[in-house]
């Protein structure tokens, strides 16, 4: 059967962008197989409500599973309900975003329908009726296909590759049982400061490295992400390293890998392994001094000179775009 | 307290990634392989929680060719007791079937604590770990970058997308470490003399039917050269208009 299931998340109640992300994947791969898209959402008794807008972006049904365990990210009870849903349901492919969460879900629920994987899969073609995932591998110096050949295949979708369309499909919500299992327990999430969006899952990103000189001087790419409206404020791990920014904003190999529609690089050399996390942005700008830096090999649109004249003449320039 | 950890052989990271000949997997020509940088981290906090409690031991498993015993010394060196190789002629492609060979090495081995990386570098896969605690029915933690242990109980903190997620369970429990659980140590002249003496028993990697299989391996593709829109804040109006008219991301 060619039906596909898109795992989704939610925080507070309400769906992550992702969701809609791996929902749109799921079409399109149910549209390649001609199969129907469910979407399954785990969350506390009233997460149904979140669950009827998927129709918009492709989902025929949605699959809510209500437990007040579930309000938060329950490993066990999730991969259960799941790996129960998918038994019931005869899905040729489970799709699951590629976040903390996805990273944390789609292997425990492989194992558990002893199914193949295919992890922070960028696209997805169908070969002789088998998924085959492309995704890259050694920190992105290679682009490898995976083909998975089984009845049903996982496979995590990174998150900002997917950008929904409208879809119009039923959406019609259905409840489902869900299974509660909890050998872990999350007891607390501590967030981090609010309205701050995460570096891998904004569509702008604005970061900056050691030419800013001083964390205090970090007020300049704040402002400038903000000009932006959304933007998340990444790092280079020098800067990281140097105790200027915290772990989770750097960008690179033994950071976050970023895909975004923007990527702004601002005192930032460009060494191999920051660029290994920011290589698959859209459009990559580059403000250094230096005209020499490697980061304008891989710029679409460089400005050389200081980053202290350019940065605050910049974020006027972006109020003022984004205003008129 | 018995604990093992799972390392893998992985290419540097600062590998040159060249194809081989059969276009699906990577020269190894002149590559210099390591222990894979986040085991490193499993390691150490392996050895840490080992010497606190006083007793117990750390076994290293690495499932890979013969070469992978130098992965192994290299942990041996660090100050881990013992280790074993699950010999296959290359590490296969299907994360559920390393997870499946490894779940077999550790099931029945009274271990405490199962420690991974949260990835390896090569693959990026971030599977392994979560396999093996789901495939022996084990609590699972995944990219902990934080642990506390007490009297059979555990918690943990991980990093999510905008907060860090607290997590309790219980003993005997699989962990994979991120970045920022500890500082590896370098192993000392004496530690790298010690493993040599370091027992490592060898035996085939009970690897069954495998489902997923590289089919391609192609180096990326390049970006287009982009340009220098010009110099200092007098660029700044082009840079603008090229956002909103050409790149359309305003
Ligand atoms: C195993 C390994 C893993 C790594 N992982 C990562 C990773 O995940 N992420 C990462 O980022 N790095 C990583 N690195 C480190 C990487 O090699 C670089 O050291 C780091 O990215 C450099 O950070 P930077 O560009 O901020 O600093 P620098 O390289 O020092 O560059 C600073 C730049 O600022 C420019 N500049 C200075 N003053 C001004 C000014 N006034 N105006 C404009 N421009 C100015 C300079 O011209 C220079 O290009 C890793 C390294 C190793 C070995
Ligand atoms: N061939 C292997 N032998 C031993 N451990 C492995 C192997 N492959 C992966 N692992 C472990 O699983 C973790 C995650 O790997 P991966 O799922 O491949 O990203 C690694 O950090 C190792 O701890």
């Amino acid at each position: 059967m060619a039906n596909v299931l898109a795992v989704t998340e939610q925080r507070g109640g309400a769906l992550r962008k992702t969701s809609h992300e791996v929902v749109w994947a799921a079409r399109q791969l149910a549209d390649a197989m001609g199969g129907m898209v469910d979407a399954l959402v785990l969350g506390a008794p009233g997460v149904d409500a979140a669950g009827a807008k998927l129709g918009g972006v492709g989902a025929d049904r949605v699959l809510v599973a209500e437990s007040a365990a579930f309000a938060q990210y329950a490993p066990d009870g999730w991969v259960a309900t799941a790996a129960a849903a998918v038994k019931a349901g005869g899905y040729g492919a489970v799709l699951v975003a590629a976040t903390a969460t996805g990273k944390d879900l789609a292997p425990r629920l492989a194992a558990a329908l002893d199914a193949p994987l295919a992890t922070d899969v960028t696209a997805i073609a169908l070969t002789g009726g088998k998924v085959t995932a492309t995704r890259p591998v050694y920190a992105g110096k290679a682009i490898q296909q995976l083909a998975l050949d089984a009845p049903v295949a996982v496979v995590s979708v990174r998150p900002n590759t997917w950008a929904p369309g409208a879809a119009g499909k039923a959406g019609a919500v259905e409840k489902v049982q869900a299974v509660e299992a909890a050998r872990v327990v999350v007891r607390e999430v501590k967030a981090a400061a609010q309205g701050k969006l995460d570096v891998a899952e904004a569509t702008i990103v604005i970061s900056g490295g050691r030419g800013l000189k001083g964390p205090e001087h970090f007020a300049l790419i704040e402002n400038l992400a903000k000009a932006f409206g959304s933007a998340a404020v990444g790092a280079s791990r020098a800067v990281v390293d140097a105790g200027w920014r915290p772990h989770a904003e750097q960008v690179g190999q033994t950071g976050k890998t970023v895909s975004p529609q923007l990527y702004v690089a601002v005192g930032i050399s460009g060494a191999i392994q920051h660029l290994a996390g920011m290589k698959t942005a859209k459009v990559i700008v580059a403000i250094n001094k230096d005209k020499d830096a490697p980061i304008f090999q891989v710029a679409d649109y460089g400005i050389v000179g200081d980053l202290f004249e350019i940065v605050p003449r910049l974020t006027e320039e972006i109020a003022k775009a984004r205003a008129g | 307290m018995k604990i093992a950890v799972c390392v893998k052989r992985t290419p540097d990271t600062e590998t040159r990634v060249r194809i081989a000949a059969d276009g699906t997997s990577l020269d190894e020509t002149g590559v210099k392989f390591i222990l894979n940088p986040y085991d490193e981290f499993a390691v150490e906090e392996a050895l840490q929680r080992r010497d606190k409690a006083g007793a117990g031991e750390v076994v290293v498993i690495a499932l890979g060719p013969d070469a992978a015993q130098e992965t192994i010394r290299s942990a041996l060196a660090m100050g881990v007791d013992r280790g074993v190789v699950l010999k296959a002629d290359r590490v296969p492609a299907d994360a559920l079937a390393v997870a499946k060979a490894l779940a077999a090495e550790l099931r029945g081995g009274g271990y405490d604590l199962i420690l991974f990386g949260k990835m390896a570098v090569d693959d990026g896969n971030h599977a392994v770990g979560p396999m093996v605690a789901e495939l022996l029915g084990l609590p699972c933690v995944t990219a902990i970058s934080k642990l506390e242990l007490e009297g059979g109980k555990g918690v943990a903190e991980r990093e999510i997308e905008g907060g860090v997620e607290v997590v309790e369970f219980a003993l005997p429990a699989v962990l994979t470490a991120e970045k920022g659980l500890n500082v590896p140590r370098y192993p000392a002249l004496k530690g790298i003399m010690a493993a040599k003496r370091k027992p490592i028993e060898t035996r085939p990697a009970a690897l069954g039917a495998v489902h997923a299989q590289v089919s391609a391996l192609a180096l990326p593709p390049e970006r287009k050269a982009g340009r220098i829109v010009g110099e200092g804040a007098d660029a700044v109006p082009e840079l603008v208009r090229l956002l909103r008219a050409e790149a359309k991301v305003l």
